[in-house]
């Protein structure tokens, strides 16, 4: 990817890389350190997460200190193909409840084919209903793993 | 004799029909994966990792080690006849071996990448076996302080050579240790970092994150492109895929180069089969009366690369199996997975279990002779699995995924977990995060944690313990050290230049 989104993203992938720091501190910091025992559940996270609150300042400072250097664009399709794909899937899973793996998938298969890669909508339509079918037959039937069932009852 | 004998059980073992039958759905699928750019060994790993927990355990990790060490071999297949290697340890044998195949002898590069990938990969397996008992023998008188520093210095070698920043490593590493944090504390009950969520207490399932961040985020990261590759002629027939017997002298020290340092470098945590294979590859150019050449279609810049990254899965065990370190990604899955099943790898693992052990060796032994047998004659077949379409593809990963998830628990909450893992493993690569760190923290995590507690407990509450005992004295030393290579501008410029290769 693009030399631009990694400079950016250093400067806040850091920054919530130390306000996860941060919250794993406050959270340790609740639990106990050392007992009589010995260490408690407080004592590792503690730890971990004083290093990582000091390694994310550490890539943040060294971004700011950085001149600044022209890079790349960004390549925004590259980026919007991924995450159409990301919100399809994710619109897939919400789907299995009230309509079944089986359909959820199908649906999802039928936008991949069809919008991501404009292939004809009677390949896609077949795609998605052969895949989604395979499915249920190789995972459902034949190797009893189960599968999110919906209203239709598959 | 002790060894003899182990691998006279271990093939009892794996000449079972079941076995067998496993072996060959193993190496069948590695090699598949392996052809095809863009699915690797971990994700594949990961995605029937959930499928196998019904399996006989000796079954299901002579299946998956099939799957690691055959797409080894697959993995040149495209690298030779579409310049796109297949998997990351096959990148070098583009140079040579897609040189050759425009030169017409596609074949003959073929039928090379498959006798070294045979030859070393056997090699390997025999060094695994003669080199890991003595190792789990010294490692008996290991304490806690010894394994908190040996799983200190495994994670800090794969930080090293995970990424150009160390920094980033590190702190995937940290966040590898957090996610494995999640969950009830076994020694006070305590609940931590559940943010309420039932569901949480238990801790985060290590399937879920493995094929969020290796699968998803590898369906993401190739959906971002439409194109498709050319795939050149496939030559036909076996006479067309062996090489003549000029070819095997000139790869005479090929085969002996990559086996020794395919080894060598797998053991080493972190080092991985693409350094394995690229320093392999420097090496057989470097002592080469036609060094000049290569680049241009020379067989021994095919054969020597590919040996590596055979005979690297026989080096990564040895760790693996015999201290329960794994030193990358791939290798933390089949931890996992053997400890889902039950197992403890470690010093002990050879002695508790030396059917699963040795079964495993001797499997290794009949899987290297059938991907030597489906790798030179049905090249062209395998080849047909390029044709597949991504947009057919790509949607059979994920369904994969998500039945390997939903499998795992029945759990909704799980496969709303893989959603948020895939895309943390999306921004990872975009942002030059290394996974390979994420993955071993979260795998040694627990581990680490417990071996830190109990060391604290023996010593009551002083780390002094962590240094007067030479052993782990010794390992923290070189940790300390691995982290500070950065610092040192010559070693600093082997690391980036490694890791450029990479």
């Amino acid at each position: 990817m693009e030399d631009r989104t990694r400079k950016s993203g250093d400067l806040w992938s850091g920054v919530a890389l130390a306000a996860l720091g941060l919250y794993i501190i406050v959270q340790a910091r609740q639990w106990e350190y050392l007992g009589p025992e010995g260490p408690g559940a407080g004592f590792f996270p503690f730890w971990y997460g004083v290093a990582m609150l000091g390694l994310s300042a550490l890539l943040v400072v060294s971004h700011l200190r950085r001149r600044s250097v022209r890079g790349n664009a960004i390549d925004w399709a590259r980026l919007g193909r991924a995450f159409s794909t990301w919100f399809a899937l994710a619109a897939s899973v919400a789907l299995f409840k009230p309509l079944g793996f089986v359909v959820g998938f199908a649906l999802l298969t039928y936008f991949i084919v069809a919008v991501m890669y404009r292939r004809p909508l009677k390949t896609a339509a077949l795609v998605a209903v052969a895949s989604a079918a395979g499915f249920y037959l190789v995972f459902d039937l034949a190797l009893g793993v189960p599968l999110p069932v919906g209203i239709l009852g598959f | 004799m002790e060894i003899l004998t182990g691998l006279l059980n271990g093939f009892a073992v794996a000449l079972e029909p079941a076995n067998l039958f496993w072996c060959f759905v193993g190496v069948l699928l590695g090699t598949v994966v392996g052809i095809l750019p863009g699915l690797g060994p971990p994700a594949t790993i990961a995605m029937l990792l959930p499928l196998t927990f019904n399996m006989n355990p000796a079954g299901a990790i002579i299946m998956l080690a099939g799957i690691y060490y055959g797409a080894k071999y697959g993995g040149s297949t495209t690298s030779i006849l579409m310049n796109v290697p297949g998997e990351s340890a096959s990148v070098v044998t583009c140079l040579d071996g897609y040189q050759m195949a425009k030169k017409g002898r596609a074949g003959p590069a073929l039928g090379i990448a498959a006798i070294a990938s045979f030859v070393a990969g056997t090699v390997g397996v025999l060094g695994l076996m003669l080199v890991a008992p003595p190792i789990a023998k010294f490692a008996l008188s290991f304490s806690s302080p010894e394994y908190f520093a040996l799983m200190s210095l495994g994670l800090a070698l794969v930080v090293l050579l995970a990424g150009r920043s160390i920094v980033k490593a590190l702190l995937a590493a940290l966040v590898g240790l957090w996610i494995a944090s999640v969950g009830t504390d076994l020694f006070s009950s305590t609940s931590r970092f559940t943010f309420g969520q039932m569901e949480l207490l238990s801790g985060i399932d290590f399937v879920v994150v493995a094929i969020g961040v290796f699968a998803l985020a590898e369906v993401m990261v190739n959906m971002e492109a439409r194109g498709e590759t050319q795939l050149l002629p496939v030559p036909k027939g076996l006479k067309n895929l062996l090489p003549t017997m000029q070819d095997l002298k000139d790869c005479r020290f090929a085969f002996l180069n990559g086996s020794v340092i395919g080894f060598l470098v797998g053991a080493l945590p972190g080092g991985g089969s693409t350094i394995a294979s690229f320093l392999s590859y420097g090496l057989e150019k470097a002592v080469s009366p036609r060094r000049e050449q290569f680049g241009t279609g020379v067989i021994e810049g095919v054969a020597a690369p590919e040996g590596a990254n055979n005979s690297e899965t026989g080096g990564a065990l040895v760790p693996l199996l015999t201290l329960g370190i794994p030193g990358s990604g791939t290798t933390a899955i089949l931890l996992a997975a053997l400890v889902l099943w039950g197992f403890k790898p470690g010093p002990l693992f050879i002695p508790e279990h030396p059917a699963l052990f040795w079964g495993l060796v001797a499997s290794m032994y009949i899987g290297n002779v059938m991907l030597l047998i489906l790798n030179l004659p049905l090249v062209p077949l395998f080849a047909q699995v390029l044709r597949m379409p991504a947009y057919v593809l790509y949607p059979l990963i994920l369904g994969v995924s998500m039945v390997g998830v939903y499998s795992v628990s029945g759990s909704m909450f799980d496969l709303l977990l893989l959603l948020a893992f895939g895309l943390l493993g999306y921004l990872m690569r975009k942002l030059d995060y290394p996974s390979a760190p994420l993955i071993l923290g979260l795998a040694l995590g627990a581990g680490m944690e417990r071996a830190l507690r109990q060391s604290l407990m023996m010593s009551e509450g002083s780390l002094a313990i962590l240094v007067s005992r030479p052993i782990s004295a010794v390992m923290l030393s070189l940790a300390v050290l691995v982290l500070l290579i950065p610092m040192f501008g010559k070693l600093n410029a082997w690391r980036l230049r490694a890791l450029e290769q990479e």
